[in-house]
Formats: structure tokens, sequence, C-alpha cells
């Protein structure tokens, strides 16, 4: 099979999955989960075999695998689809497929496949457990053939976006995206909270998703196509660059790019567009790792790889553009703004999502600085360590929520780290992985993944100047180490604060087994891109990632100087915050005793009130009052209305002044009236007697006789 | 088949009214007979569609497949038929949704012989002006198909059903004033209302021709506004909108598939193929005017329908959204004309008018079969319906997914085409219609929040109020335009080759 036709089948297992789950196999869980399951290991194999044979190409770079088709007639043109392996889609297929594959994997655990029906389950709501024997045990999830088929569909989305040529079928791959994140959230529909989520999700990524819009139509009207390749030559980036638009003063490319950008802005939860994020812990943990470590976040992030070009046409090595200063500030203030909300959060998934928005702000501030492969590179790893820790908080409530039905105390809140503590003993795996997740998110030191790639994000924000974004992102990172370990010490470390947490139980294999593997890359994934002059281990391993992942640009990117500021930020800043998280919370049992929830961190700044505020009520205002009740109702309608009063009235007008008046009374009655006049006054003449006739005729004969007389003869 | 090769036509536009009036000679009390006469009936047009789209060459400019008989010789009038790619792709739209209206007609117990006799003189109505290639042939069909609609809503309809359907009547009457009489001065100026004559006669008029004691281009602007009023009201363009959501909402549920299916399309169509042809110059000067309302409608009709608390206002709302898309398209396409921009923006057009016509058919059924059970329409006494009714649950979300325009599925396709044609010609305008699209999400994900999400409900779970799933008939409907809405999103080609053939000739 050629390279390319496997690239075209790579995204139709799980979208097959899908359709015949909801179609045929819905009812049948286990067949379900089959289909599901295998489909992405098909997905996953044909992705890997693509990865290989992209390590083996030559010049992979000015070669890529690519294939397209004609698919919209324009006129007298075409619009072409098609798919492109680069070696950028390649690094970012490989960690999809294994991301994706694992977290199939854990969902079936999850569900709790295998455990009985639910006493009073029913669809739309998280199962409660079930009676067997007298004990309480959990049962399988009533909509489960569901879930497997919206996270068909989401594989989908995801390969559809990366294995994309063009930016149709990116932004294709991106909506369906986005309507199974809007699925998923709202898995729970039942919950109110849930529901709510998921409109809130897909309401605000579709502010982002207009614009985008906006940004291809622009692209495609000046460009005339929408194929990468086709628009990343130098004559047209040349061209774009050098038209202005005269709007803020910003070229054609860059404001293409800007649009686009806040696409991305919506997509990957970046300030002001975060909002959704956080609430979308309201999806099941499969779900919500799908959408913030393996796909749906790092999809903006891609996307914002892929138009790297455009970002930076016109950009000539020192001195941001605009719009590359547009990126870096909102990436570089997400960072900070997010990591100071996810310190003062007690539901274990709601850090890592705050985490999950200041993680993606590093990248965001490394695109608009012009750090290509150090944003390509943060993003696999982050990918890797931040589904780890997802599926591992998953593992860590899932587990809870066991020790909730051994007491029956459903009072206690599974996801708060205050009812936790010591779980270490008690799920070995999960503390284990998890840590090693942590310590990837917090950029621990040589061994994990993190490290080198934030590192390589801050050494290049020093190598290039930038010093406020370098210090900014220094903070952030220091606060990354510190909530991380803030989360570890309540969850894992000291002793068990709740009965719940005392009966905690590990997961099923179905659950573990993607958490080692991930924490596997966790660790490993960052050896391929040690920076060569990094003392002592500098060029022992070769730095694979950025060869590789460099020459997917036209000019191949510097990867920058080593300095000790840099790195030396980064030890003192992930230790430093380790311990201090350590320090902090190794003997805090409640939330009183903690003395950072502050109201403002714990409120999030309180963004999501001043939106209701700004936004949202004055829309609903808007729609009920404004255009529904006042403008149609009242205005449109109300002319329309006074159409029937005023034909009426012109109707009355004419009958009472002229049919009634005129025609009637004055012509029709008048000339009864004048005729019987005559009639009767005329009637005296009429006797019947011949003598006064005779003399009648007299009188007229003289009359006329003498009128005639007087007129033509005298 | 000779016979059927020359009359394809004549034999599509007139087999409703043939079946329509054996059907006076069947047994009233017969419904099963009735309705299953009318369904099958409505098939053939459908059957004879499809080989007509078969036989269709799209290379071939022009029109094809024309029929000419003479009708009223005394005033050169001639009954003249004829189909290019647009009108054809409308035709096949028609001839679909009649079958189905008529299959989602089957609850109908009260009169169905007179109600399935409406449907099919309808369907006549429809086609005919679809097909006519002659102003007066157009005209009239143009009006036939108001009396149908007219008894439909009136008789068939429910609570505040003589308001809507008077105030459709006249409505659209009352637009179609300007029309008649622009009809009758074209006619009365060259003697004959043949359109393709009227196209090249018409615009060959040099400037300094004096007509009717005015210059030609102070007539042609009157004559302009004139047909223009008559279709935007009949699309319906901002701020003449206002008599969709009560007729839309008060007509039965079958009756309200084809006025968003197809009676809408009425309107886009006559701009398609008698403003812009016949005004060429007019639609360059006005397309700023046309646009505006186009966006008004495409954003007030979101916000209309987002503040809606009666389902099928909320959809009916949404078609003053989708068709304002069409009319944006068709206003770049004006003032672009000769452009790729202009092919691309009419290309979104036309397939926007089909594609509106699959999901707008799709979302009043389906408000149709829960308001059969429930007898309300209110969101408010909905909500946590999707665990009771799944299936339903799963084809709303679709066919809402599709009105949404997610890319995948066909209504992304035009909007995008559209918006891409429009932006570089109307970019404030297409900047603004965004607004319309950002709102298109809110109200159709409150129609799926208020119906379907959210704690079971339990007052429809059981007892003599129990929701009983969508019937196989039902589904039966639905899967003809969910397929329809998944082929054409994911391979448009195959439509809009026909389309873009006629599109490139013509514009």
């Amino acid at each position: 099979m050629t390279t390319e036709l496997l690239i075209w089948l790579i995204p139709l297992p799980p979208v097959l999955a899908f359709f015949l789950i909801v179609l045929f196999t819905n009812r049948n869980k286990a067949l379900s989960h089959s289909l599901a399951v295998g489909a992405a290991f098909l997905s996953f194999l044909g992705a890997m075999i693509v990865f290989a044979r992209a390590l083996g190409a030559d010049h992979l770079g000015e070669v890529p695998f690519e294939s397209s088709f004609n698919w919209l007639p324009t006129g007298e043109t075409w619009l072409k689809i098609g798919v492109l392996i680069d070696p950028l889609g390649a690094a970012v297929l490989f960690f999809v497929a294994i991301t994706i594959f694992m977290i199939f994997l854990y969902s079936v655990g999850y569900h709790n496949f295998g455990q009985p029906e639910g006493d009073h389950d029913h669809p739309g709501l998280p199962p409660h457990g079930a009676t067997v024997h007298g004990h309480t045990v959990p049962s399988v999830e009533p909509m489960y053939s569901r879930f497997f088929a919206f996270l068909g569909l989401f594989a989908f989305g995801m390969y559809v976006l990366v294995v994309s040529d063009n930016l149709l079928t990116l932004f294709v791959g991106w909506e369906i995206m986005g309507l199974c994140s809007y699925l998923l959230i709202g898995f729970w529909y039942g919950k109110p909270s849930a529901r709510d989520a998921a409109v809130k999700a897909f309401m605000t990524t579709r502010i982002g998703d207009v614009f985008m819009l906006i940004g291809i139509a622009f692209l495609y009207s000046v460009t005339g196509t929408l194929t990468f390749r086709e628009i990343f030559t130098e004559t047209t980036l040349h061209t774009l660059a050098s038209v202005p638009t005269g709007i803020l003063g910003l070229s054609a490319a860059g404001l293409i790019a800007v649009l686009l950008f806040i696409g991305t802005i919506g997509k990957s939860a970046q300030w002001p567009l975060h909002v959704w994020l956080p609430d979308a812990m309201e999806g099941p943990t499969p779900v919500s790792a799908m959408i913030h470590a393996a796909t749906m976040v790092s999809a903006g992030v891609y996307a914002v790889l892929r138009m790297f070009p455009l970002l930076t046409a016109g950009y000539e090595g020192h001195g941001l553009t605009p719009e590359m200063t547009f990126v870096a500030f909102i990436g570089t203030f997400t960072a900070i703004f997010a990591a100071t909300i996810a310190v003062a959060q007690n539901d274990i998934k709601r850090v890592l999502a705050y985490s999950t928005i200041s993680q993606l702000g590093f990248m965001i501030a490394a695109l608009g600085i012009g750090a290509y492969v150090a944003a390509a590179f943060h993003l696999i790893t982050h990918a890797f360590f931040k589904a780890l820790l997802f599926l591992g908080s998953g593992s860590v409530i899932h587990g809870m929520e066991h020790g909730v039905l051994h007491t029956g105390n459903h009072s206690v809140d599974p996801q708060n780290m205050f009812n936790m503590g010591g779980l270490r003993k008690k799920m070995p795996v999960t503390f284990w992985t998890f840590l090693i997740g942590g310590f990837a998110l917090s950029g621990f030191p040589l061994v994990t993944a993190g490290f080198w790639s934030k590192d390589e994000i801050l050494a290049d924000a020093w190598g290039h100047g930038h010093l406020a974004v370098f210090i900014t992102l220094a903070l952030a990172a220091f606060l990354t180490a510190f909530y991380t370990m803030r989360q570890i010490t309540l969850t894992f470390l000291g002793e068990p604060r709740t009965e719940e947490a005392k009966h905690a139980q590990e997961t099923p294999w179905t659950m573990t087994l993607p958490l080692v593997v991930l924490a596997f890359f966790a660790v490993t994934y960052g050896w391929v891109g040690i920076p060569e002059h990094f003392p002592l281990i500098g060029g022992l391993v070769p730095n694979w990632f950025h060869d590789f992942v460099g020459h997917t640009l036209a000019e191949v990117p510097e990867a920058p100087e080593f300095s000790w500021i840099p790195l030396l930020t980064s030890l003192v800043v992930a230790l430093g915050g380790l311990t201090a998280g350590y320090y902090a919370y190794r003997s805090v049992n409640s939330p009183a005793e903690d003395k950072l929830q502050i109201p403002v961190l714990k409120n999030k700044w309180y963004f999501d009130e001043l939106y209701q505020f700004l936004f949202v009520k004055p829309a609903v205002w808007f729609s009920d009052v404004f255009v529904s009740k006042w403008m149609d109702k009242g205005f449109i309608d109300g002319i329309l209305h006074a159409f029937g009063p005023a034909t009426h009235g012109i109707g009355s007008f004419i009958r009472r002044w002229i049919d009634l008046l005129i025609i009637n009374q004055t012509v029709g009655d008048g000339s009864y009236k004048v005729t019987w006049w005559f009639g009767k006054n005329l009637r005296p003449i009429q006797t019947g007697r011949i003598q006064q006739y005779l003399i009648l005729s007299l009188i007229v004969l003289f009359v006329v006789g003498g009128l005639l007389y007087f007129f033509l003869l005298a | 088949m000779e016979f059927l090769n020359t009359h394809l036509l004549s034999l599509i536009l007139f087999v409703p009214t043939i079946a329509a009036l054996i059907m006076l000679f069947l047994p009233g009390g017969e419904t099963k007979l009735l309705r299953w006469f009318a369904f099958v009936a409505s098939l053939i047009p459908f059957v004879l569609t499809l080989a007509a789209w078969n036989n269709f060459d799209p290379n071939v400019p022009g029109f094809q497949f024309e029929e000419k008989y003479v009708w009223y010789e005394a005033i050169n009038s001639s009954f003249h038929l004829g189909v290019d790619g647009i009108s054809l792709s409308m035709v096949l739209l028609t001839t679909l949704l009649t079958p189905l209206a008529i299959l989602a007609s089957f609850s109908i117990t009260d009169r169905v012989k007179p109600y399935m006799m409406l449907f099919l003189f309808l369907e006549t109505g429809m086609l005919g002006v679809f097909m006519a290639l002659d102003l007066l042939i157009f005209f009239v069909f143009w009006e036939v198909g108001l009396v149908p609609m007219y008894f439909l809503i009136n008789q068939w309809g429910s609570a505040n059903k003589d308001y809507a359907s008077l105030k459709f009547m006249i409505y659209t009457m009352g637009g179609s004033l300007g029309l008649l009489l622009a009809v009758q001065m074209l006619g009365v100026l060259f003697g004959t209302y043949d359109l393709l004559a009227l196209y090249e006669r018409w615009n060959s008029l040099t400037a300094d021709t004096v007509l009717l004691g005015m210059s030609v281009s102070t007539v042609k602007t009157i004559a302009f506004w004139a047909f223009t009023i008559a279709f935007a009201v009949k699309v319906p363009l901002w701020p003449f909108h206002t008599w969709l959501p009560d007729a839309h909402t008060e007509a039965p549920t079958a009756g309200s598939m084809i006025l968003a299916g197809v009676l809408l399309k009425l309107g886009a169509y006559g701009f398609i193929r008698l403003v812009l042809p016949l005004y060429p110059v007019e639609a360059k000067i006005f397309a700023g005017a046309l646009a505006f309302l186009a966006v008004a409608a495409i954003v007030f009709g979101a916000f209309g329908s987002f503040g809606q608390t009666d389902f099928k206002r909320l959809v009916a709302y949404s078609s003053v959204n989708h068709m304002g898309f069409v009319v944006l398209g068709i206003a770049a396409a004006g003032l672009a004309a000769g452009t790729t921009d202009a092919h691309i923006a009419m290309n979104g057009a036309v397939l926007q008018m089909f594609n509106h016509g699959l999901s707008a058919a799709g979302m009043f059924f389906l408000v149709g079969v829960i308001y059969e059970r429930t007898h309300t329409r209110n969101l408010e006494d909905f909500g946590g319906l999707f665990p009771l009714v799944p299936v339903y649950g799963g084809i709303l979300i679709f066919t809402s997914m599709a009105s949404l325009g997610l890319p995948g599925l066909n209504g992304f396709v035009s909007e995008f085409m559209v918006v891409r044609g429009a932006y570089p010609v109307l970019t404030t305008y297409t900047a603004i219609s965004m607004l319309g699209l950002l709102f298109t999400g809110a109200y159709i994900l409150k129609g799926i929040m208020k119906v379907l999400h959210g704690p079971m409900n339990e007052h429809w779970a059981h007892g003599e109020h129990k929701l009983t799933e969508i019937d196989t008939r039902e589904i039966f409907v639905m899967v003809p335009l969910m397929a329809l809405i998944l082929v054409i999103g994911i391979w448009p080609a195959w439509i809009l080759e026909v389309i873009n053939k006629t599109v490139v000739s013509l514009f």
C-alpha cells in the first residue's frame, strides 16, 4: 500500500466505528467497545507505519507525502482537498495516535465494563452503583456504547485535522471535534451543570471559529487556494506580507494570521476565551484527557504551527511583527493568568484544567516569539504528560468513588483533593505514574520530558531577547511546579483524610496500562530533543526533534545558543516550586488551613461573572426583548396591523363621505328627489281637461311667438 | 417513450394535478387508500425528475427539455417551459420534498381527501414557477401556489390559523402587486412575455430610449424594486419577514415542511431567474442595499430565533437567518458579476437553497413529531426528553447540526461558499453576518438543550403522557433528508457541478 493511500485511510476506522455503533451495535456493549477500540488500534497502526516511513524518507520537508483531488467546483476552477504528512504532521500523528488509542482503552475500565447494571441508573446521569450480595459495587455506564461512538467521531475529527493538506478540511476536523466535545462534555446531560458546560464550550469556541472562518475566506480570496504548500511559497507570502489592509496597520498576512489565531484562542482556551475549559471538566474523565491533552486544545496550537509561515511572513528575525507580538502577549499572559487560578482550585481535575490553559499559553507564547520547534516540542511532551495526568486523576476519582460506594456517604465529593490523602499506598500504580506526569509538568530536571521542552521555550525567549516573556513564563513555571506538588501532596501523600480515601482501590488494568505507557513517553520523549550544547549530556543523543521537525519550514530555524541563565532559571523554578509546594501543603488538612484560597483566585478573577454581565445577559435581552418583542411584534407587526385599520378607515371615509353622501344622498337620492319634486310641482298642469290644455297651448304659442318675434325680427 | 422524452417537464408539472383530479373520484372515507394514492402519485414526478437529472447535460449552456405551446395568443404569451442547472436542482428539491411531506401527513385524519389534493395542487404550483420561461406563466404559477397553502393553513392549522393564513395571503399578494405591474409593463413594451426574448431585448435598450415618458434607467429602477419587493417578501428578507413565523408555526407539519423547504425558495429563485438577468446594472447599484437587508435577516433572524419560547417559532425564525445567506450570495453575485467571486457566491446561494430545503423540512418535521405526541410546542414544557426518546434525540441533534452549518454536513459547504464569494466584494456585511452565524449556534443549542437535555422529564415519562419513540414511518421521512444532508456535506460536487456550469454561463 502506498503511504499516501495509507494516510487517506487513517481517519476512517473511527468514523466507521461511529456509524456502526450508532446504527447497529448500540445495544451490545462488548461489540461496541470492540469496534471502537479496534478502530482506534487500526488507526494507531496506520499512523505508526506512516510515521516509520516518514522517519525513513529523505528530505521529507521538501517532498512530503501528499495527495489531493478536486472537491468543490468554484466557477472555472476547483477547490482541492487532500492529505499531507510532512515532518510536523508525522510528529503530531505519532503522539495523537498513541494517546487516542490509550484513551480508548482506558475508557473501557473507566465506564465499568463488566460490572452489573445500576439499581437506579438511567441514561444521562453518571452510574450510581449496583447492589450485589448486599454490597454496593460500581455499575456500568448506561450509555456505554454511545460513549464509544462519540469517542470514535472525536478521533476521526482529530485525524482529519492532522492529515489535512489544506485549511478547509483542517477546519472540518476542527469543528467535528467541537461538536464531539459538546456531546461529550454534555454526556451526562441530565446534570444541569454538564448541560450548561457543553453549551458554554460550544459557544465560546464558536466565537473563535467565526473569526477563523472569515480568515479562511479572506485567505482563499486573496490567494485562490487553501492548500498549505501552495500558500507558503515565497512569492505568495511576500505578496501577502506587503499588502496593507488598513486595519490596525496589519498586512494581509498579518490580518489573516490574527483572524485564524482567534480561532486558536477559542479552541486552545487562551485568555480571554478560556472560560469554557474548566467547566468542560463536567465530562467523563477520558473526555477531559481527549479534549485537554491529546486532541482538541492541541489542535489550536497545531493550527498555529501550520500557519507559522503566514504568522511570521515579513519577520526578519528581530523586532516582532504586530501579529507576532499579539500572539506572544496572549500566550504569555494566559500562561501566568491560568497558573494563578490553578493554585487555588481544590477539584483535582480543575487544577489540571487550569494547568492545561497555562501550558498552552507557553506554546502560544513560544510561537509568538518565533520559537517554532520549541512550541512543537512542548505540544507533544505536554500531550503525553497531561493525558497521563488526566487519566491518572480519573483513576484517582474512580478509586475514590469506590470508597464512596463502600461507605455509602454520597455527600463526599470524590474529586475534592481535601477528601483524599495517602492514596499512594492504596493506588501505587496510579501514584507512581501520576508522580512522573506531575514532575514532567513541573519540569523536573533532566529525566522528564517537560523539562526539556519547557527549557527550550525559556532558552528561546532569552536567546532572542524577549525579556518580558522570559520572566513571565519563568514565574508561571514556578507556579506550575508549586501547584503540581500541592496536588500530589494533597492527593497521595500524608495520611487519608476521609473514610472514603481509606477504602479507595487501585483501578483495573485497562486503566493502569495506559497510565504506564503514557508515563514511559512522559519521560523518554524529552530525550529526543536534548540541545546539542547542553552541558555534559548534550550531543550524546542527537537532537533528533529539532532536525526533524525544523525541516518542515522552508528555512530551518536555528536552535538557540546555549546559555546558563535560562537553564539555571529552569532548575530553580522547577525545584523551588516543587519544594515549596511540598512544604506548604504536607500538613494542610482542610481548605481553611490553605492560605492560598484567595477569593479572587478561587473565583477565577471573576471572568464568568464579567462575561455573564457583559455578553450573555445583553444578548438574551436583545433577543427576547428588543428583537422579538419590540422590533418584530411591536414595530414591524405594528405597522402591518396598522394597515388593517388604515384600510378600514379609508373604506369608511369613502363610504361615509363619497358613497353615502355624494353618491347615495346627493346623486342617488338627489336625482329621485329632484324628479319627484318636478313631478309633484308639474302635476297641477296635468289635469286632463281639454280646455286648460288649449289655454296652455295658446299661452305657450303666444309666448314662443312673441319671443321669436322679439329676438329674430326685431 | 418518445412522448416521455419530449414532454418530460409538462409530465412532471401536471402529474400531481391529474392525480389530484383523480382523487376527486375516490371514496372520501377510505383514508388509507387516499394517503397511499397521493404518496405514490407524488413519487412519479420524483422519478421523472431523476430521469431528467440523469439526461441533463450540464455542459450545454441555456435551457434544456424546452417545451413551448400556444397559450394566450392575443398578448403573445406562450406556455414555455425549460430548465437549467439552477432550476433543475430546485425541481429536484420540490419533487423530493412533496412525497416526504405527504408521507409526513399520514397522521392527518381530518378531511384527508381535500388535504391531499391541496398538496398535489401545491406541487404543481411550485414546479411551475421553477420551470416557467414565460413571465406571465411565471406569475400565474407564482400566485397559484398561494391558494392551496392558504387553505392548508386556514383549515388544518393550529390555534391562531386564521390570523396566520390571512397574513400570509395578504402579505404575499400585496408584495406581488408591483411584480404584476412590472410584468405587464414588460409585456406591453416588448409585445412578448417570453423570458429568453426579454433578456435580450430589455438589456439591449440604449440609455437614451424614452419609455413611458421616463428614461430607461428610471423605469428599470422602478421595475427592479417592484420585482425585488415581491421576492423579498417571499424569501423573506428583513423587514418583510414577520409573516413567516406566524405562517410556519400555525401551518400543519407538512405544510411547514413545504413552506420552509420550497416556498421560500421561490423568492430566491425569482432573484436569480429574473432580477439579476433583467437588471444587471441595478443589481450592481443596489447590491449594497440588498446585502444590508440580507445581513439584517441573518442577524435579526438569529437573535429572533434565540428569543423564542415556542419550538416551532424558533425553527421558523431560523429560516429567516438561513435564507439571508442566500440573498447575501445573490447580492454579491450581482455586484461582482463575471468574476470568480460571483460564481462562488452564486453557487453557494443556490446550494444553500437546496440545503436549507433539506434541513428546514427535517427540522419542521421533527417539531411536528413531538407536537403530535405532546400537543405543546412550548420549550418550557420539554427538557430531559433524551432518555425517553433516544432515537428521536439522535435524529434531532443530527438535523440541528445540519442547520447549524456543522462542517461535514451540507449547510457548511454552502455557507462557506457564500461567505467566500461575498467577502471580497461585501467585506463589512460579510463580517457582520458572522454575528448571525455565531447566534445560529446559540439558538440551535438552545433548542437541543430545552428539548432533550436536563434531568429526565417525569411528566412525559409515565402514564397517559408517556412519550412514545419516533415510529418507522417517521424515520422513513427523515432518512432521505439525513442521507442527502450527509452526502452533500461530504461530496457536494455531484450537485454543484450541475449548478456551477449554469452559474458560470449566466453570471
